[in-house]
This record gives C-alpha cells, structure tokens and sequence, in this order.
C-alpha cells in the first residue's frame, strides 16, 4: 500500500489524524496534513483506507504497491 | 418537516431517498424552488463538487433565514459562505489552532471548565436546567480560553450567550447582544493588536502581520464565528444528555465501558444529526448532475446532513444508536471544504462532559415528563432543546 497526501487540498479538519494517527499528524505551523507513513504496515490498512474514505476533501489517495 | 421522535429526522426523508433522492422542493420561508438532496453520497458528492457555491450573495442562494437582499448583500460574509480561494485564506488562519494536537492540550483547562460548571449545578441543587447550568456555558468559557478573553470579562460573554439563547429573549434583545459581543471582540482584537499574548487572537494578528491577507476586522469577525460555531457544541450537551437518559440501556452499556466515549460521541452526533441543511445550503455556479439529476447553474441545493446520517445504505437500521457500527463515516460536521474547524474540539468537550457529568451525577434523570420537553424547530438553521429541566 503507498499513501499520498495533497496538503493543497487539505482544510485541517483533523479527520485522518483521529482515524489513524500513527499514519497521518498535522503540521504545527499551517494544520495541514502530514503523512508519518508513505508504506504503512499491513495492520493499519484498515484504518488508513477508512481515512481516505472520511477525508472531506479527497487530500488522502491510497495506491497498490 | 417535523421529527417524529425528538432524536431522529423526520419521517419524509426515508421516502425521499427511496423515491426521488434529489427532488425540488418549496422553501417555507418564501415558497422559492430548491433541490433537496437526501442520499448520503449524494450529499457527499455535492458538498465537494467546485461548481457548488457558499456565497449567500449569490443569486439563487436559497436563504433559510428572513433577512432583506439589501442586508445579504451589506453585511461581509463568513467562513461559512466565502468559496475558495478566499474562504482558503481565511480558513488556513485558524486551522493551526485546532490542530488535535493543540486540542488535547486543552483538555485540562476544558476538564476544570465543567467541573467548575458542574459543582455550581449541585450547589444550587435539583432541579437544574442543564442546558444554562452546563451546555451553553461550557464551549462558551472554552472558547473564551483559546481565544484569550480575560477572567474578568468571561461573566459577561457567559451572560450574554445565555441570554441570546433563551426562550424568552426577543429578537430585538438578540440583535443587541450580538452587537456588544460583536463591540466586545473589536475592542479585544485591538487590545491584543497592541499588546500580544499566548492566545489564539494574538497568534492570528501576528502571522497576519507577515502574510497582510486580513484587516483587524476580519479577525474579529473570526472571533465571532468561532464563538457561534462553539455554541452548536452546546445544542449536543444538552439533547447528548437527553438521549442518553433515554436510552438507559445505552448509557448502561457506556458506563460498564468507558473507552466507548468517543464511538458514543460520534453516534450521537449523527443520530440527532442538530445541523440538517442549515450549514449545506448552496447554489450551483454551472450546470452539473448528480444522481442522473441535471441541477442547473443558479439553482439552490440544500443538502440534507440529517438525511444522509439516516441513509440505510450506508447505516444499517439508521435510527438504532449503536456504539459498536463497523464504519462511522457521518456526516454530522458536515462534508467538503467547509467541514466543521473545530470537529476536535467539539468531540473533546463533549466526551469531557458525558463521561464526567455521569460519573459526578450517577443518579441524573430527567426531572419532567419527555413530552414536556420543549423542542427548537429544524427551521432555526440548528435544531436545539429550550430547557433540560435535571434532577439527581
């Protein structure tokens, strides 16, 4: 699984960040997303793909490796 | 449309999703045509298409509320009603602030906060109105923290929200409060213009004096949004509260374990779902179709959040609240770019408030009848209850 973030279009809700946070943080200056984890282990790819579905903006794209 | 039980949607939404999920509809208000839009992605797909605007001023924004055009048109929009890119800038400024981060470091202050509020209610003993003894002023004194307003003034900004929410305030009184809040938070902003602190006024003054995208007015106006905003957390106190005393079997259940606090918070949220269409409503700037529907350029769409929080497709018996769904992807703090800012803070302050009001007051109940309970109509933009008339 890749994870790719678009801080462009990211409004800082904080979604992902409750959803999955050992994945997705906020940076502390501007509140947008982070990505912790561009190949994130097989036990949270539950959660990061529910992240991708609850973003409000479509910010977070989930890939096959 | 009336709900039919105090904390579900009404009853026309399910045939409406079954039937014609996207159907024009007449406004109470003014009897204008507007697309109701009732299936959840269907609300989804419209709350994030660029071709749907915010803009109050646009023709065509379907209105909910009894305003002269020549106001609309005067008075300077909101976070609520600016479209990208403006509405980015602005947005951008506060979303630092609310970071999850810099809201768990608030939670001591938010735990002192109802603590305080709650030791106040038992020491003027049952019964209590729940909703002015902790619900309104709990986000308010929050909100009053993170922006920093002074100890000294906090009274009078508790006071007033009380007052702008009670039954037996007038509009006129209303309009007036709002004034002197509104007066209040100028001269706050250019206090703190002169002399800034660690507060959230002062952090947004000085990074706008590198970027210059605002004018002092701007941020006063934010100031003012946020503490609005802040007060829907207080509608879900009081009808939280509400549904979970009548629902004892839930409450049983929370209590046996408290880790569900934050699946409780979501589901209250969506079953009782407070803002419906009063935050979703827009106009279209081009023509665009959603659900084999065309919705043309300068129509006004009103997206049902309560709707789509009761779509059956996507919450199975949609009425039940149930602290275990597999997949809570509600859309009670809305969908889009103008998804709530302070969804963490409002989730924070209310699984503060849960957990401690029913560990302080295990005996909370319900010091009238339910049917003597009196409801807010949907019709006021976010649904709400008058009083929550407590005992224990």
């Amino acid at each position: 699984m890749r994870v790719v973030v678009d801080r462009e279009r990211c409004v800082g809700s904080g979604t992902c960040v409750l959803t999955e946070p050992g994945v997705f943080d906020q940076d502390e200056r501007d509140g947008r997303v982070v990505l912790l984890a561009a190949g994130p282990p097989r036990e949270l790819w539950e959660t990061v793909l529910e992240a991708e579905r609850f973003c409000p903006t479509g910010a977070v794209t989930v890939t096959e490796d | 449309m009336a709900r039919v039980c105090p904390f579900g949607p009404p009853a026309e939404y399910a045939a409406l999703r079954a039937s014609e999920p996207i159907k024009k509809v007449s406004l109470k208000l003014n009897g204008r045509q507007v697309w109701l839009v009732t299936r959840y992605d269907h609300v989804r797909q419209v709350l994030s298409d660029p071709a749907i605007s915010a803009n109050m001023k646009a023709p065509g924004f379907p209105l909910q509320l009894q305003i002269p055009d020549e106001m609309v048109q005067a008075a300077p929009l909101t976070l609520f009603h600016m479209d990208p890119p403006v509405h980015t800038v602005h947005r951008r400024m506060v979303i630092p602030e609310f970071t999850v981060r810099r809201m768990e470091a608030l939670r001591p202050h938010i735990q002192r906060i109802v603590d305080d509020r709650i030791s106040s209610m038992i020491e003027h003993g049952a019964p209590a109105d729940l909703s002015s003894a902790l619900a309104v002023p709990v986000p308010l004194l929050v909100m009053c923290e993170l922006l920093g307003v002074p100890y000294a003034d906090r009274e009078d900004l508790r006071r007033w929200g009380t007052q702008v929410t009670a039954r037996e305030s007038t509009p006129e009184q209303q309009a007036r409060i709002q004034q002197e809040m509104g007066a209040y938070l100028a001269k706050l902003v250019a206090e703190k213009d002169a002399d800034p602190a660690d507060d959230l006024i002062s952090r947004l003054i000085l990074k706008n004096r590198e970027e210059n995208q605002l004018e002092l007015a701007d941020i006063t106006s934010l100031a003012l949004v946020l503490i609005a905003a802040g007060q829907s957390t207080a509608n879900m106190i009081s009808l939280g509260t509400l549904a979970l005393l009548e629902h004892p079997e839930r409450l049983a259940e929370l209590k046996a374990d408290p880790s569900l606090m934050g699946r409780a918070v979501d589901e209250l949220a969506r079953v009782i779902t407070i803002a419906d269409t009063g935050g979703t409503s827009r106009v279209a700037t081009a023509d665009i179709e959603v659900g084999g529907v065309v919705i043309k350029a300068g129509d006004g769409v009103m997206a049902s959040l309560n709707s789509a929080n009761h779509d059956e497709n996507v919450f199975p018996d949609p009425d039940r609240i149930d602290f275990h769904r597999a997949s809570n992807n509600h859309l009670a703090f809305g969908h889009g770019v103008h998804k709530c800012v302070g969804m963490t803070l409002a989730r924070l302050e209310l699984e503060v408030v849960y957990t401690t009001l029913f560990e302080r007051l295990p005996g909370l109940r319900l010091a009238v009848p339910l049917d003597q309970v009196r409801f807010k109509s949907d019709d006021e933009l976010v649904y709400d209850i008058h009083e929550l008339p407590v005992a224990w």
